[in-house]
């Protein structure tokens, strides 16, 4: 009787799960041309948290309307850090064929040969990237990228709360705002506030310049309210926090839901980086990857996307579209005076990122 | 006294089921705040039918809880049956201090060697891929195995041995005695057992959340979605999940004081 | 006679197996993990390593001693007015005591975000009548208190159960020996009920030792304890699965201990009291 009753459950849970799904596709113009050659197969996507239009509020469903298209199934799984997914990818646990990291992670994956060639010649919509976000660093002769995203990191505010602020990362340390900031729970950029402030290189190769910025940021931990990444949002729409640094496209969804937010990129500068899509080299389904990314790279796909996750995009098709919801905004794509002086992260060597992912449990223990 | 005492559990139960109350209001706001409650709707019941993730997500925590709840009922109450057997104390006591391991530990110590081995094994046969439906079965039967061990045991030690000697030399081969007397009496120790490895395999995240690749459980989503903003499509989805088990063991609970009632009345007839 | 018994042993022989190869070889691979570098050398750098986290381990057994003691307060009294109303009450309060652990911990964990952020439901509330918010998530008592709200079934479920299973003669023969209320509990309750208290306080100071989720959403992360630390790094990536198997392996080392001691007050072999 009770091993009947645990199968009740499961039943009673089926059926919430079975009564069909509501989604209304889009009518779509498509420049590439999609084959259902690998229809029944699927691909494993590894992509950010909130990184694309996921059909809420009717908006597109980017991957439902990809498996539509082709018939291959899409595995879609996030990430919240460059630093989980590369441990996943580094595992071996989960075999990824299309995975979307920052620059410096990317150098990374191309030095310890993680990822596969992409030949971007096979995609009828790589024409649309602009030029000024091909060949950046990590991947001079465009090899191994797609570039997918583009964004800096801001301070975020709340004037109701604490009225007009300086431009400065040193509102973080600010006595007058204690219990009101955030900072960043992730190693590489909450020791960036650090460095910005102090006026080191972000990516240094001396021990000492980290051991510096880590304490500051021990000083300043007494101010903090939180270290957050995603629950940003909750906390700034609610007025729970009043300062945060967080990336310049989250500013945009947030003053959506709590119009009082403002946003400053702070005056020693900030951090830019560049999101790419990467085929890993032990991807299994690669000729579907490739579809795939072409189906990101359509303009009314990378529109609804950009308008969704409100990240700048490298999309000359998004850019110059008239309708595009952020066309020519200020804080995505700031004019050359209003552009604040930026650096991207690169990879250091083993040794000295060894030395401050440990050193950031040091600021957290502390 | 009485009143004290009744107060106390009043503010107890309090306790225990106001983040209960919280989330169940909450899965009814009309924004999308778990902060501000705005006005009433159901649009997050509603909505869930369309979350892939989470309807996936599902599947996937009921097909692990029900396969790892039956393999592991098996397993155990052999093993139980096995355990009592054995003679040499020395052995016996060996074995039951390994079945306790997973009990004992931590979960994330358990996790993660788990995951290790995982890695390990999958470098070694050279699989593609190491984590998955496979991993997070196997490690959610090997948390399973001790608590129906320990709750077939008791019954079985109650279980009188010469029964199975009389009904052998009634012509009974060993299997069919085990069948036709032991099993019968042991069968609410293998029930509660089994309830049990069901609901521990329901609700575990921290051992899913090191062994289970891309099959991703329940808990698993649960715990991303946290991660960003909840939205109260998460509450809703727990507050069906909670109303589902509470009629059940409401069910369950009549069903037993019913069968007691009956007990009791079959005992008093025969006196 | 033999053969027969030979036959059943041989049952226990897909769990030993089974056992062997998920328990007791994992836990070897994580030693080994522990004690080799990056390359598989042997090394204790990993051990020597540990002293950087003593601060997660001491507040971790901090906050999670804190925990027990206030879960044991509060279940104690619960389990014996438990055991004082009548029988089909008390099976309805387990029921009751028990729905909650059917329920997603983390989303339980996540409610009380809700109820304690500066603008939750109490500081809301407190704002209403005038009274200055409280700073009450991102503590540590914070983090204590998703601890006992966590785990406390496992502490009130094993001591009723005991509880409820002493014999009333008892109690009457100490009555009609002259106790009085005090000395009945001393003298007969509490020893009685040791069994159930050892079993609550080893399931609930185990879990809230080794968490890695309270802390972080109800302590705004900034502290780690053990659990957080060892997350982290094998979030970070192979290269700190050493010497996150060597932190891994020290904790486990010390739940062993702290058995060890609890065991040793139970003088009686009271197998297996879970719920």
């Amino acid at each position: 009787m009770k091993r009947i009753l645990s199968v009740l459950i499961c039943f009673a849970l089926l059926a919430i799960s079975l009564c069909g799904c509501g989604y209304e596709y889009h009518d779509l113009n498509l420049r590439a041309k999609y084959t259902r050659a690998f229809e029944g197969t699927e691909i494993t996507v590894y992509n950010w948290g909130e990184y694309i239009s996921d059909g809420a509020d009717g908006t597109i469903d980017v991957n439902r309307e990809f498996e539509k298209l082709t018939g291959i199934k899409v595995n879609y799984l996030t990430f919240e850090s460059n630093e989980t997914m590369y441990s996943q990818v580094k595992n071996g646990g989960v075999k990824y064929d299309i995975i979307i990291p920052s620059d410096y992670m990317i150098q990374r994956l191309i030095k310890e040969n993680e990822l596969q060639k992409i030949d971007t010649s096979k995609l009828s919509n790589y024409d649309l990237i602009d030029e000024q976000y091909k060949s950046v660093y990590f991947d001079k002769k465009n090899e191994y990228t797609v570039p997918y995203n583009v964004g800096m990191v801001g301070i975020i505010y709340n004037p109701k709360l604490v009225g007009e602020v300086e431009h400065s990362w040193n509102v973080l340390w600010d006595k007058k705002y204690k219990d009101k900031v955030l900072n960043f729970n992730n190693p590489r950029d909450a020791f960036m506030s650090a460095q910005m402030l102090l006026g080191l290189d972000l990516n240094s190769t001396n021990l000492k310049d980290w051991d510096k910025a880590a304490n500051k940021l021990k000083k300043g931990k007494a101010n903090l309210q939180s270290y957050v990444m995603d629950e940003v949002y909750g906390k700034m729409e609610t007025g729970e926090a009043a300062i945060a640094p967080y990336y310049a496209g989250d500013y945009l969804t947030m003053v959506e839901t709590n119009p009082d937010l403002k946003f400053f990129y702070p005056k020693e500068g900030t951090n830019i980086f560049i999101d790419s899509i990467c085929i890993p080299k032990n991807a299994k389904n690669v000729e579907a990857a490739m579809l795939y990314i072409d189906f990101l790279l359509e303009p009314d796909i990378a529109t609804a996307n950009a308008e969704y996750i409100g990240y700048a995009s490298p999309n000359t098709a998004v850019i110059n579209n008239e309708d595009y919801y952020y066309y020519q905004n200020e804080i995505l794509y700031p004019s050359e005076e209003n552009m604040p002086k930026v650096q991207y992260y690169h990879d250091i060597d083993d040794k000295i990122r060894i030395y401050y992912e440990t050193l950031w449990v040091q600021v957290k223990l502390y | 006294m009485k009143l004290l005492s009744r107060l106390y559990i009043a503010l107890i139960l309090f306790f225990l089921y106001a983040p209960v109350a919280v989330m169940i209001v909450f899965s009814f706001n009309s924004s999308s705040s778990v902060w501000v409650f705005e006005g009433f709707s159901t649009k997050w019941y509603e909505g869930l039918v369309y979350d892939t993730t989470m309807l996936t997500a599902l599947e996937h925590t009921l097909i692990v809880a029900v396969l790892s709840a039956l393999i592991s009922t098996v397993l155990g109450t052999a093993a139980a049956v096995g355990i009592l057997a054995i003679r040499k104390k020395v052995a016996s006591s060996l074995v039951m201090s390994m079945t306790n391991i997973p009990m004992m530990n931590a979960d994330i110590v358990t996790g993660i060697s788990l995951m290790l081995l995982f890695i390990f094994m999958g470098n070694l046969l050279g699989l593609n891929e190491s984590l998955g439906f496979i991993t997070v079965l196997a490690a959610h039967i090997t948390f399973n195995l001790p608590y129906v061990i320990l709750s077939v045991m008791p019954k079985l030690r109650q279980t009188d041995a010469n029964l199975v000697d009389a009904a052998m030399d009634l012509g009974c081969t060993p299997f069919k005695a085990f069948f036709k007397v032991i099993l019968p009496s042991i069968s609410t120790g293998i029930a509660t057992g089994a309830i049990m490895a069901f609901t521990l395999s329901l609700d575990d995240f921290v051992i899913s959340y090191f062994t289970c690749g891309k099959y991703q459980t329940l808990p698993i989503v649960i715990y991303n979605m946290t991660k960003k903003s909840v939205t109260p499509d998460t509450y809703a989805l727990s507050t069906i999940i909670f109303f589902v088990v509470f009629l059940l063991l409401i069910f369950y609970n009549m069903l037993q004081s019913k069968s007691e009632k009956q007990a009791s009345a079959r005992k008093g007839r025969a006196k | 006679m033999n053969k027969k018994s030979f036959g059943n042993q041989l049952l226990a022989a897909p769990h030993v197996v089974w056992s062997v190869l998920f328990i007791v070889v994992p836990l070897f691979i994580m030693l080994y993990f522990a004690f080799t570098n990056a390359d598989g050398g042997f090394t204790l750098e990993n051990i020597q390593q540990i002293g950087l986290y003593k601060k997660a381990f001491g507040i971790s057994i901090l906050y999670a001693a804190i925990a027990t003691v206030i879960t044991l307060l509060l279940a104690y009294p619960m389990a014996y007015f438990m055991t004082k109303v009548n029988i089909s009450s008390q099976r309805m309060l387990m029921m009751i005591v028990m729905i909650p652990m059917w329920m997603n911990f983390l989303i339980r964990t996540y409610s009380w975000i809700t109820i304690l952020a500066n603008t939750g439901l109490i500081n809301t509330f407190l704002g209403k009548l005038g009274i200055e918010p409280l700073k009450l998530i991102n503590t540590p008592g914070a983090v204590i208190l998703g601890m006992v709200y966590d785990f406390i079934p496992y502490m009130i479920l094993p001591i009723y159960s005991v509880m409820s299973k002493i014999d009333k003669s008892l109690l009457e023969a100490s009555e009609d020996l002259g106790s009085n209320a005090f000395n009945k509990f001393r003298r007969v309750i509490l020893p009685l009920s040791r069994p159930g208290i050892i079993s609550g306080i080893t399931m609930v100071f185990v879990p809230s030792v080794s968490t890695f989720y309270i802390s972080q959403k109800l302590g705004g992360n900034k502290t780690m304890l053990v659990g957080d630390v060892i997350e982290y790094f094998f979030n970070a990536g192979p290269d700190y699965y050493n010497v996150a198997s060597a932190i891994s392996m020290v904790l486990m080392i010390m739940i062993l201990v702290c058995m060890v001691i609890m065991n040793r007050f139970s003088d009686d072999d009271s197998e297996g009291v879970i719920i």
